[in-house]
């Protein structure tokens, strides 16, 4: 199969991609990478992605690795394939690259960090650090603030339609409302109702449950 | 209408935006936000950028904010003028993307507090400075690789996977930092190939750092 994503399920980015390969309705190979046996830091591995990180990703030739880059070019690559996850006005386009960047600068910082404290540690056995958690839940709330205000006055985060924008999130928020973390959102209704909408896309269903 | 860049010759997203202005010869009017006043967090400029920081954009009925989104825009917007900052083919565009990315994700943060550290007069006996500058390093070193396969981080011509480090890049080579480019001779190259580009020369002969 010419495309492959090497990852696995628990990590947010590798959801990141497999969320927008679903959207696009895209077959592919899922070749699961075993980091308890630290498989992402084999020399084999680190050919593929030279941080040592999971994703890495394949379509044919072109290799791949950062789960933005990876959504980025599945969204231009296959622009007739499922969900159009790009617009093609530029004005519009530039709009949905501000919230792009919104969520790779400040929401999935705090919100990452959160998920680590509230979500991953507890599944290995780690002791949750309650200032950390205090901490990024305040920085998280002001940037949830401006996404109140901005989804007052738009459907979605880059503008009337769902986008890469709203997708990118999807993996954090997925964690995150496992957590007590989620009154943060429920606190907003705006924002509220926009996590309920995408996550309850049919596309985030089938990815997270395959 | 020209566009207008709302922004401060010492902020490195503004540094990040004029880059790619003036590689792109677009014209500008580069209007200075009085951060000493708190301008950045008044109703007026919220309505810009509602994160309150710098940079913001005005093209005529459309405001931008976040410099990379800025950059993309502009580049685009501009495609055909001056230096060409995203590749054509979409194959070096994705392998191009891979490494905007990079600089995004794992080079911007640890740069950023470290510039914070500085700017606090924290460098040097802090934990949490020599965190940050084992990551930059560790960054660096998967650049050193990059670059010796490619000329560019992005491929074989500058684009914004280039442009993007220029602030970063300008920092790090004037403080302490241009140590860790000793044992990186193609890390080093680079920047002084990027750093060299009148486009920066120009930006970098405003900034007070």
């Amino acid at each position: 199969m010419a495309i492959k994503l090497y990852g696995t399920t628990a990590s947010t980015a590798t959801l990141r991609a497999k969320a927008c390969l679903a959207e696009k309705g895209l077959d592919y190979e899922f070749v699961n990478v075993n980091m308890s046996n630290k498989e992402h830091k084999s020399p084999e591995f680190l050919s593929r992605n030279p941080f040592g990180q999971v994703p890495a990703f394949e379509d044919g030739d072109l290799k791949l690795f950062e789960s933005r880059a990876i959504t980025q070019y599945l969204a231009h690559a296959y622009p007739d394939n499922g969900t159009n996850l790009i617009i093609h006005d530029p004005k519009k386009m530039a709009i949905v690259g501000v919230w792009i960047e919104v969520e790779s600068q400040k929401f999935d910082q705090f919100g990452s960090k959160l998920a680590w404290e509230l979500g991953y540690k507890p599944m290995f056995g780690l002791t949750t650090d309650d200032a950390a958690v205090e901490e990024n839940e305040k920085k998280l709330e002001q940037v949830l603030d401006v996404y109140e205000s901005r989804l007052s006055e738009s459907k979605y985060l880059g503008g009337d339609c769902f986008t890469l924008a709203d997708l990118h999130h999807l993996p954090v928020l997925k964690f995150l409302f496992g957590t007590k973390a989620k009154r943060l959102f429920d606190a907003r209704p705006h924002v509220s109702a926009w996590a309920a909408d995408i996550q309850s896309r049919p596309a985030w269903v089938k990815a997270i449950t395959a | 209408m020209a566009l207008k860049l709302y922004g401060t010759v010492a902020s490195d997203a503004t540094q990040r935006v004029q880059a790619c202005l003036y590689e792109k010869e677009a014209h500008f009017e580069f209007i200075t936000v009085n951060t000493a006043a708190g301008e950045h967090k008044t109703p007026r400029f919220l309505a810009r950028n509602p994160f309150g920081e710098l940079p913001a954009l005005e093209d005529g009925d459309v405001t931008l904010f976040e410099s990379r989104a800025i950059t993309q825009y502009i580049a685009n917007k501009y495609d055909g003028r001056g230096t060409d900052l995203i590749m054509k083919d979409p194959i070096k565009l994705a392998i191009q993307t891979v490494w905007m990315d990079t600089e995004n994700q794992r080079f911007d943060q640890p740069f950023s507090k470290l510039i914070e550290a500085a700017l606090e007069g924290n460098e040097g006996g802090n934990k949490d400075v020599r965190e940050y500058e084992r990551k930059l390093e560790s960054v660096l070193d998967v650049y050193e690789q990059r670059l010796k396969e490619s000329k560019y981080l992005g491929g074989d011509s500058f684009t914004l996977a280039d442009l993007q480090h220029l602030p970063g890049m300008h920092y790090l080579r004037s403080t302490k930092a241009k140590g860790w480019f000793q044992g990186r001779p193609h890390v080093r190259a680079w920047a002084a190939d990027i750093l060299s580009r009148p486009a920066w020369v120009k930006v970098a002969a405003m900034s007070p750092w």
